[in-house]
């Protein structure tokens, strides 16, 4: 049984100290992604430009204006003087937001009648067009409750106090560094291992070996047990890395993540094996690792909640073993969930990944003759 | 096409290109399932039972196929690992295989860099660390130089003198006839099949009523053209200087030399021949493209 499986691994091992810029790679890919979306890929719209015509001129305006930007969101860069001026300084790029707040302001609001001020926001960058949108009317909101409460003549009917839990900062590191670890596996995974199979194919060692009585399983096996080893090595070092650097400690049960990380090697590992079967070059092969970590990237819920997908492409994103890793990833991590809340998400991952690994060893079988 | 080879020869297994000699040596290796028909080597089916022909033969393909970022001794250690030799046996085999291939003092090499006969000894030694009964080679000296080219045939006629089958591709005729035995493939039919000799006298390659008549003369060229006009010249060839012809019995060596004579070219030597093996291929095959194309 498993005739060679050693001797395979051994050799694996020995392909992998050999090119030490692929493993280089390896180890410092994951250290980019983590200070690229850990640092760099900051999703809190902060400071945003904003243009002021002020046709009032009086306190009253003024304290609008101071009362926007202490809110953080807000920055005033320009002040105008023609609503002409106003819409330039977004179209040039200047501002993405224009304020504007008319000659009769204070007088309005003296009067105890409605206020207005018009805000032109800049729709071409979505994010910060619904973030100036929803905080804008939300201050405005609030300082309207104020201007009734002081004239003593309602209490709020319903009062919203959110609390944030888990990341009360909401700083997006801490929401993006655990799903890393799903993809950094990913990529050791899939791609190398696709890569090391391919390679023998195209310089014909493959054929060699065929030749000799090793044992099919057990060349696989051995092919892919130190790819594992990598990447449960790689994870370690992100989640440390996670700990240290961002602060990111592990909630839940480390036990657990342990238990659940192999569950979802085996289900990279089986890609990359599917992706084997497939090409005939490392090209090719390197290609269709693209195929599948682009849409573990986009699709998973890893940069965009799955919640808001098109329904004709969010099927897509249930058979991307990715999508159910990442839940598991931050639910242990950042929420310090546990196999009861956790068991469904496995339990999918589990069978994903079954399923992937059995039909690349039946086709990966068949190959071979 | 149905063959056998028998133990301890060297059976040459010729035929053009994309004949399909590769294809039969996968199927005998139990790389490809045949379509249809058996073969057995040392008594086993290859087509039931390729994991039991397996420990039993050596193959060396075409393309250099071992791993290059790998040492000369670790590609060695990891086929005798994967024959499933250890310990006390597998040292003793190291050092002989070394010792036949003459490899010793290039242990710690990596084997792509290695020049194209040295990838040679390797490819032959991790071939032969299981003492396989039978040993498979896909063109072994295609790409190498002429002095590594003679050094690998002694090798091959070492082993087959201890009793190791080999079943070889070439191109090469005169790697052709270094074989014990020859098989000619030509688009995938087994069209001769023998000792050298015996294909060599086959009637079908020189007919009772013809003659092989080698000619040495200083105008080769033109020679060949007034040749080829002469009544009686089947079929006319350069073969370094000299010409070789098939001509009909009836056509007299001496009324060549006075044709030739006669148009000014001299004659150095004229005499009979037996035909070699290219002349018994080329026959066979252009008798083969003739009748196919009637």
């Amino acid at each position: 049984m498993l005739r060679g499986l050693r001797a395979v691994a051994a050799k694996e091992i020995i392909h992998v100290r050999r090119d030490p810029a692929a493993l280089a790679i390896s180890i410092l890919l994951p250290m980019v992604q983590l200070t690229i979306f850990g640092y760099a890929l900051d999703t809190d719209v902060k400071h945003i430009r904003t243009a002021v015509y002020d046709l009032d001129h009086r306190p009253a305006s003024q304290q609008f204006i101071q009362r926007l930007e202490a809110t953080r969101y807000y920055k005033v860069v320009e002040r105008v003087n023609s609503d002409q001026a106003l819409r330039q300084a977004i179209v040039a790029g200047r501002a993405k937001v224009g304020v504007k707040l008319p000659p009769d302001y204070s007088e309005k609001l003296l009067r105890g009648e409605s206020a207005q001020v018009l805000m032109l926001v800049d729709g071409s960058d979505s994010q910060v067009a619904f973030k100036a949108q929803t905080t804008a009317v939300f201050l405005a909101t609030n300082m309207a409750i104020e201007k009734l409460s002081a004239r003593g003549s309602v209490s709020v009917p319903i009062d919203v106090r959110p609390r944030v839990l888990f990341n009360p900062d909401m700083r997006s590191a801490n929401f993006f560094v655990p799903g890393l670890v799903g993809l950094i596996l990913q990529i050791v995974t899939t791609m190398l291992t696709a890569l090391s199979i391919v390679r023998e194919k195209e310089q014909g060692t493959l054929e060699q070996l065929l030749v000799t009585p090793v044992d099919k399983l057990a060349l696989m096996l051995g092919k892919l047990a130190p790819y594992a080893v990598l990447g449960l090595f790689e994870t370690s070092l992100v989640l440390y890395l996670m700990w240290a650097v961002f602060g990111v400690g592990i909630n839940g049960s480390l036990l657990l993540l342990g238990a659940l990380v192999p569950v979802f090697l085996f289900a990279g590992l089986g890609l990359g094996l599917m992706i084997s079967t497939f090409a005939q070059t490392q090209a090719q092969a390197f290609q269709a690792s693209f195929l599948i970590i682009l849409p573990s990237v986009l699709l998973s819920g890893f940069v965009f909640p799955r919640e808001s997908m098109p329904a004709l492409i969010y099927p897509i994103t249930t058979v991307i073993p990715v999508t159910y890793f990442l839940e598991i990833l931050r639910g242990v991590i950042l929420r310090g969930a546990g196999w009861p809340e956790l068991w469904r998400q496995a339990t999918l991952l589990l069978l994903l990944g079954a399923g992937i690994l059995t039909i690349a060893v039946a086709r990966f079988q068949k190959r071979l003759g | 096409m149905s063959f056998d080879v028998p133990d301890a020869s060297i059976f040459g297994f010729l035929g053009p290109n994309g004949s399909g000699k590769s294809t039969v040596i996968r199927m005998l290796c139990g790389l490809l399932a045949p379509t249809s028909g058996e073969a057995t080597l040392e008594g086993i089916d290859v087509v039931r039972h390729p994991d039991r022909v397996k420990p039993k033969i050596g193959y060396m393909s075409q393309q250099f196929s071992l791993y290059r970022d790998l040492t000369v001794e670790e590609n060695l250690t990891f086929y005798g690992s994967v024959y499933g030799l250890s310990g006390e046996r597998f040292a003793t085999r190291k050092k002989a295989v070394m010792d036949v291939v003459g490899i010793a003092g290039q242990q710690s090499k990596r084997a792509g860099t290695l020049s194209g006969g040295w990838k040679q000894r390797l490819a032959l030694a991790c071939a032969l660390i299981h003492e396989p009964q039978i040993l498979f080679l896909d063109e072994p000296t295609a790409g190498i130089d002429p002095v590594a080219r003679r050094s690998l045939w002694d090798l091959l006629f070492d082993l087959s003198a201890q009793g190791t089958t080999l079943f070889v591709t070439t191109h090469y005729m005169d790697e052709a006839e270094r074989c014990t035995h020859i098989g000619y493939i030509y688009l995938a039919r087994l069209i001769a099949l023998g000792r050298p000799a015996e294909l060599k006298a086959r009637q079908d390659v020189t007919p009772p009523d013809t003659r092989r008549i080698e000619l040495v003369t200083d105008q080769a060229p033109a020679a060949l053209r007034i040749l080829k006009g002469l009544p009686g010249v089947l079929s006319a060839t350069f073969f370094g200087e000299a010409l070789h012809l098939l001509t009909s019995e009836s056509l007299d060596p001496d009324a060549i030399r006075s044709a030739l004579d006669a148009a000014g070219m001299g004659v150095t030597n004229i005499r009979e021949m037996s035909p070699n093996l290219e002349d018994v291929f080329v026959t066979l095959t252009q008798g083969l493209e003739q009748t196919g194309r009637a």
